[in-house]
């Protein structure tokens, strides 16, 4: 292969003077991790409460539960984003679009809410199932106790499905580590962005990319083993999990 | 609301739109989610072989393509692609592979993982009295796989691969970061010549979604019947 590697590019000063090239990777994954974890929160709070939405026993929760989730999963994520960064502030009355417009920072806080709402979808249908897995005489003896729907969702309901969804949501947020990298589509710079960048700049593109492999990889690793942990302290004693 | 837009673009380009991309966009589906579903088999049986090497460079191979983002994995072939046409043909310099191959050999390459943990899961849910009767009947490993094994495998995660190919279909808009007409890419070209960004991605997101619901909602019929078959 006539390619020409040159390990020590890392080192090099980046033309956009911000220190070296590892610089640019790294701040790149400062952004990867900051999106990550602010869409995180928002499919959590999101998820839940459609999550909880598909299992009451009201109808109409029901259907807004369906579509909710059935709208936010049928459309790629790279048309949510591109709704909600180029679509949204013209459909807004105007003044609220030039505000939106002007916003700085603007591709982050529409990555985080357009990869948050995808996600929640996904996170809704998790703690759906991980609600329905539950067996009915939980919820009875909620009901028994004297507590409303609402005590019975808080205090047994809840508690009960998040661990043992733990693994999956663990999946759903490298699933969101990932995702952060389709808004390079919309002008944010993390991590795939800046190993773009650096190929451009430097014409070492299997460098570049293998230095994104690796940090990539690394996130990975360290998301699962603290995870695992998580998963074992807050295991259900009696349940496979707890394992 | 809609006063000042020009909805009529999108009638001006629908041949644009369907014929050149929406026709890039399902012909990549298609072929990836073959080829994928070949490769991601290949990979699952390797995993699953008592060759242990075999088996953990398969498995190496899945987890990491299962923790990259797609986006960098498509930046990665398209570069890749042409140094290992090089490498295959012998040519002195990279070759020169059209946005259409590149496209294809990052998600045969990249859905071949996802479709290979599928089929794992699914060869693992065939009882262990199957093989052992066919092995059992005098079938060689190969046979045993090819008519008894895999046919039921196949069945069994049938509702699932169809689901996997639909996140396919969605996530092939992605090769919007190589500035490929597919679908998405040809709606978006439109968008910036003419500046009707709202007209077009907006119909962009009905079509996706019309497509992608009811192809799910199919899915979930099938599945619902073959729960009650079984």
């Amino acid at each position: 292969m006539n390619y020409n590697w040159n390990w020590r590019i890392f080192w090099e000063p980046s033309p956009n003077g911000t220190g070296n090239y590892l610089d640019m990777l790294l701040s790149g994954l400062v952004l990867t991790i900051e999106a990550a974890i602010c869409a995180w929160i928002v499919a959590l709070i999101c998820g839940s409460l459609v999550g909880v939405l598909r299992t009451l026993p009201s109808r109409g929760a029901n259907r807004f539960g369906f579509w909710y989730v059935e709208l936010f999963r049928n459309m790629p994520l790279l048309v949510q984003l591109f709704l909600w960064f180029f679509v949204l502030p013209e459909l807004l009355p105007r003044s609220w679009g030039l505000w939106l417009k002007q916003l700085p920072n603007a591709p982050f806080y529409t990555a985080v809410l357009g990869i948050g709402l995808f996600m929640s979808a996904r996170v809704a249908v998790q703690l759906g199932a991980g609600i329905n897995s539950l067996p009915r005489g939980q919820k009875m003896a909620g009901t028994a106790l004297g507590l409303t729907t609402a005590q019975t969702y808080r205090y047994i309901l809840l508690p009960m499905a998040f661990r043992i969804i733990l693994p999956p949501l663990t999946s759903e947020f490298l699933n969101t580590i990932k995702n952060t990298s389709v808004a390079i589509t919309i002008g944010l710079i993390e991590l795939t962005a800046q190993a773009r960048a650096m190929q451009e700049f430097s014409f070492q593109v299997f460098e570049a990319f293998t230095a994104a492999t690796m940090l990539y990889l690394i996130v990975n690793i360290v998301v699962v083993t603290a995870m695992r942990y998580v998963e074992r302290t807050v295991a259900i004693p009696g349940y496979m999990t707890g394992k | 609301m809609f006063a000042n837009f020009d909805f009529d673009v999108i009638r001006r380009s629908l041949g644009y739109l369907f014929f050149d991309g929406m026709t890039f966009t399902l012909t990549l589906t298609a072929l990836a989610a073959l080829g994928g579903l070949i490769f991601g088999t290949l990979i699952a049986l390797l995993r699953l072989s008592s060759f242990k090497l075999a088996a953990r460079i398969a498995g190496l191979y899945v987890d990491m393509m299962r923790s990259l983002p797609l986006v960098l994995v498509i930046f990665w072939f398209y570069f890749l692609v042409p140094y290992i046409g090089q490498w295959l043909t012998g040519a002195s310099r990279p070759v020169r592979v059209g946005a259409f191959t590149s496209s294809l050999v990052t998600f045969i390459m990249f859905e071949a993982a996802y479709f290979s943990e599928i089929m794992r899961a699914g060869i693992q849910s065939i009882s262990k009295g199957q093989p052992a009767a066919a092995q059992a009947l005098g079938l060689t490993y190969a046979q045993s796989m090819r008519y008894v094994v895999l046919p039921q495998a196949f069945r069994n995660m049938f509702p699932v691969l169809l689901t996997q190919t639909i996140v396919l279909f969605q996530d092939t808009s992605l090769v919007y970061v190589l500035s490929i007409p597919d679908f998405l890419g040809a709606a978006s070209k439109v968008a910036q010549r003419d500046g009707r960004l709202v007209e077009m991605y907006l119909f962009a997101a009905v079509v996706y979604f019309t497509i992608s619901f009811i192809a799910s909602t199919a899915v979930r019929r099938l599945q619902a019947r073959i729960s009650i078959a079984r």
